[in-house]
């Protein structure tokens, strides 16, 4: 038992036009504090939707199971208050909020989990200092704070941009839902150094990817193989070489068979 | 949907608590009788000691309007007004003309404090908080008119020194008769609308601004208005007249109590800026809006129009409006000078069963002339926001241009929003473009921001203020911050 994050007997389900579906079939997974899980697994096999469900999203109706995270009823909090408990999420598809400062935004949610986690709030000074070395971190231009968010960001600008909102919301457990995708190899590093660069004993993450390659960068604790709404395998870091060589088929086929 | 439920729940909590201007102040009040007949405008006329012919023009006024119907082509509805359930004149009972702030009513000053209003010059130059950036910040002259009357006017030597006169406009018609006689209805006639003819025939106070020749007002001039009586309407009437090469920034400020009933506000702003003056008109509109059924609010029918008679003049509307039950106001400029400028920008905020109708019109005469309007309607809760607005260019405008942009933010499946340009161009050099776009907030939006720890309310402020900030950059920076929070105010319980 780890303590720090324990899904148990997960399900959940989506009410999509009209019809319900399942998606979640009891997702049991335990991940402790300081290490990096991966979830690797085909398309529709529920990664997305697990991470939207641990972040709080409303479309979801969790229809059994629970999530301890340190110790608290993680389901029965708002997406905020998992927010200001530490959880973060990296959006596959970060949305554009159309005249809205990046900096300020950023500022904004800083303050807002800082008050809610009793720290003083950081003045525009303190915020300002802070955010620009961050996003020189993360070989991001300048003039990136000064846009409004995401609005006209290029795939990779919009993953840097999440990496910094991760990096100034200091969390404790980050969900990377294919933060991977759409990046060239440059930017890959770049962002896989910036998870790299918050590893430490009260930090733990669950990186949700289709490529060995972000995993080569950030070389996980744990891999974890989901399908059909469960978690069907789970290894070390070298389950995800295999899977890299020999496609998802073979292990779907073995847990059929088991 | 339990999305639903919350909002209701979160609607009915907050409900009349969320406007915070809603206090009522006791003071002794001078009242006229309910109703209105010759009598009483003669009475209104003799209480404020005004001219003959001030009188003249006002008899005329209520004679063109009696022949007149209310109009009823706004997208509005509402029950039929009694104009003779009214008080027409409500004044706070004191001696007349305070020469000094001291002679002020403690208790209303405490009113306008309440409103957070810096009437102290003290207050204002020993300087509130300041925004971040900000190193000073010049101070603001203020006008306070009191339901029917204006309580006090700062900074009047400062402005007196630089030649520019700020004063409440009934003190105008005594001081200044020859200006006021020529510019009075000079821009909206008496008889130009139903509105607009009441308030010419009962209007008891408001600003009256003139800024000489080659004059840059040293401040901002500011007014505030306040309905406080119960059953009464305000009238208040603003002049501006900016003459050649001169400058002047105006902002004016409205709330009301919370009451059950429906009050009537018809003012009428008239503007005229000669050869290259210019003239930037802000309006935070906050009168009370009436609770969630759609009891009690404003009724706010205003006339304000603006006339660029100088070449290169130009007059700027900016209007935050996020309150009153009934909004029906098209701030509108007459560009009738070679290479005149006219703007409109305008935000538009209605929750619950607020009504709006707003919009602009630009006429284009002269030459050259220029307009721009930005209209962003922001609706929630089961209100209905309209955009109607007129461009016009007439035959002599050749070389005209004309950009507008309407966008709609609609909150909730109960709401509506609705733009109604008009495009009339008799002159086949002029450019005029139209751009309109409706949206919602998007679940993923919100979601967004509240994963990174934002409450929904702020999370609603926060794009909404996004979606507006074309138009709220334009507002004084003391009147943007103060729009901002208002906005959220204004929005809070409408999401769920």
């Amino acid at each position: 038992m780890s303590q720090f994050l324990e899904i148990s007997g997960l399900k959940a389900r989506i009410d999509a036009d009209g019809q319900e579906k399942q998606i979640l079939r009891g997702v049991d997974l335990s991940i402790p504090p300081g290490e990096v899980h991966a979830i690797m697994g085909p398309n529709g096999c529920g990664k997305s939707t697990l991470s939207y469900v641990l972040a709080g999203r409303e479309d979801y109706e969790v229809t059994a199971g629970s999530v301890l995270f340190k110790g608290q009823d993680l389901l029965a909090m708002e997406p905020e208050e998992r927010a200001a408990a530490g959880l973060f999420l990296a959006f596959q598809a970060p949305v554009e909020l159309p005249g809205v400062n990046n900096a300020n935004f950023l500022r904004t949610a800083v303050n807002a989990v800082r008050r809610a986690r009793g720290q003083d709030e950081l003045d525009a000074v303190a915020f300002l200092k802070l955010a620009r070395t961050a996003a020189k971190e993360l070989s991001m231009a300048p003039d990136m704070l000064k846009r409004n968010v995401n609005v006209g960001f290029s795939g990779g600008e919009k993953k840097r941009n999440e990496v910094l909102q991760m990096t100034m919301l200091e969390p404790s457990f980050a969900i990377l839902d294919e933060t991977d995708s759409g990046l060239d190899v440059d930017a890959l590093r770049i962002v896989a150094e910036g998870v790299n660069r918050l590893r430490s004993p009260q930090f733990s993450a669950l990186v949700i990817t289709h490529h060995q390659k972000l995993l080569d960068y950030l070389v996980p604790d744990r891999i974890h193989v989901m399908a059909q709404g469960r978690i069907i395998l789970s290894g070390g870091p070298e389950l995800a070489r295999e899977i890299d060589r020999e496609g998802y088929t073979k292990f779907l086929a073995e847990a059929e068979a088991a | 949907m339990p999305a639903v439920t919350e909002t209701r729940e979160a609607v009915e909590k907050l409900g009349q608590s969320t406007y915070k201007w809603g206090f009522e102040t006791e003071i002794e009040m001078d009242m006229a009788p309910k109703g209105l007949n010759e009598d009483i405008i003669r009475l209104i006329s003799t209480r404020k000691e005004e001219p003959e012919w001030m009188l003249e023009w006002r008899l005329a006024a209520f004679a063109t309007w009696q022949a007149m119907r209310e109009p009823t082509w706004a997208k509005v509805s509402y029950p039929p007004i009694d104009y003779q359930d009214l008080h027409y004149y409500a004044a706070p009972r004191r001696k007349p003309g305070p020469k000094s702030l001291e002679e002020v009513d403690p208790e209303l000053l405490r009113t306008y404090e309440k409103l957070g209003i810096p009437l102290h010059e003290q207050a204002l130059l020993a300087g509130v908080e300041l925004p971040e950036g900000e190193t000073a910040r010049p101070p603001v002259a203020v006008d306070a008119v009191f339901d029917s009357v204006s309580v006090a006017t700062t900074f009047r030597k400062t402005l007196e020194e630089a030649g520019v006169i700020f004063c409440p406009i009934s003190e105008a018609v005594k001081d200044h008769p020859e200006l006021v006689r020529k510019y009075l209805g000079s821009v909206v006639p008496a008889g130009d609308n139903f509105f607009a003819a009441l308030n010419s025939a009962v209007f008891t106070d408001g600003s009256f601004v003139y800024v000489p020749k080659g004059v840059r007002c040293p401040m901002e001039l500011s007014t505030y208005f306040r309905i406080n009586a119960r059953n009464t309407g305000q009238f208040e009437r603003t002049l501006i007249v900016v003459e050649e090469g001169a400058s002047v920034s105006y902002l004016e400020g409205c709330t009301a109590p919370m009451r059950d009933e429906n009050q009537l506000h018809a003012a009428v702003v008239e503007l005229v800026a000669m050869d290259d003056a210019s003239i930037k008109y802000s309006t935070v509109q906050n009168w009370y809006p009436g609770d969630e059924e759609g009891r009690g609010g404003i009724y706010n029918f205003v006339t304000k129009r603006g006339a660029c008679r100088g070449a290169r003049s130009k007059i700027s509307w900016t209007q935050v409006e996020t309150g009153s039950a009934i909004t029906w106001k098209y701030p509108s400029c007459i560009l009738q000078g070679e290479g005149s400028v006219g703007e409109f920008y305008s935000v538009a905020v209605t929750n619950n069963c607020q009504q709006a109708d707003t919009g602009t019109k630009m006429i284009h005469i002269g030459r050259n002339t220029r307009s721009t309007i930005i209209a962003k309607t922001i609706s929630a809760g089961r209100s209905d926001s309209t955009y109607r607005g007129l461009v016009r260019v007439q035959p002599k405008a050749s070389g005209a241009r004309n950009f507008t942009q309407c966008d709609s933010l609609l909150i909730g499946d109960q709401c509506g929003a609705h733009t109604v340009p008009y495009i009339e161009s008799r002159n086949m050099a002029a450019r005029i473009e139209h751009e309109a776009t409706t949206s919602k907030i998007s679940e993923d939006q919100l979601f967004y921001c509240r994963q990174r720890g934002l409450s929904e309310e702020d999370a609603v402020g926060l794009i909404v203020n996004g979606f507006c900030r074309d138009v709220l950059k334009e507002l004084p920076m003391e009147f943007a911050v103060e729009a901002q929070k208002l906005l959220q105010i204004s929005l809070e319980g409408s999401v769920g």
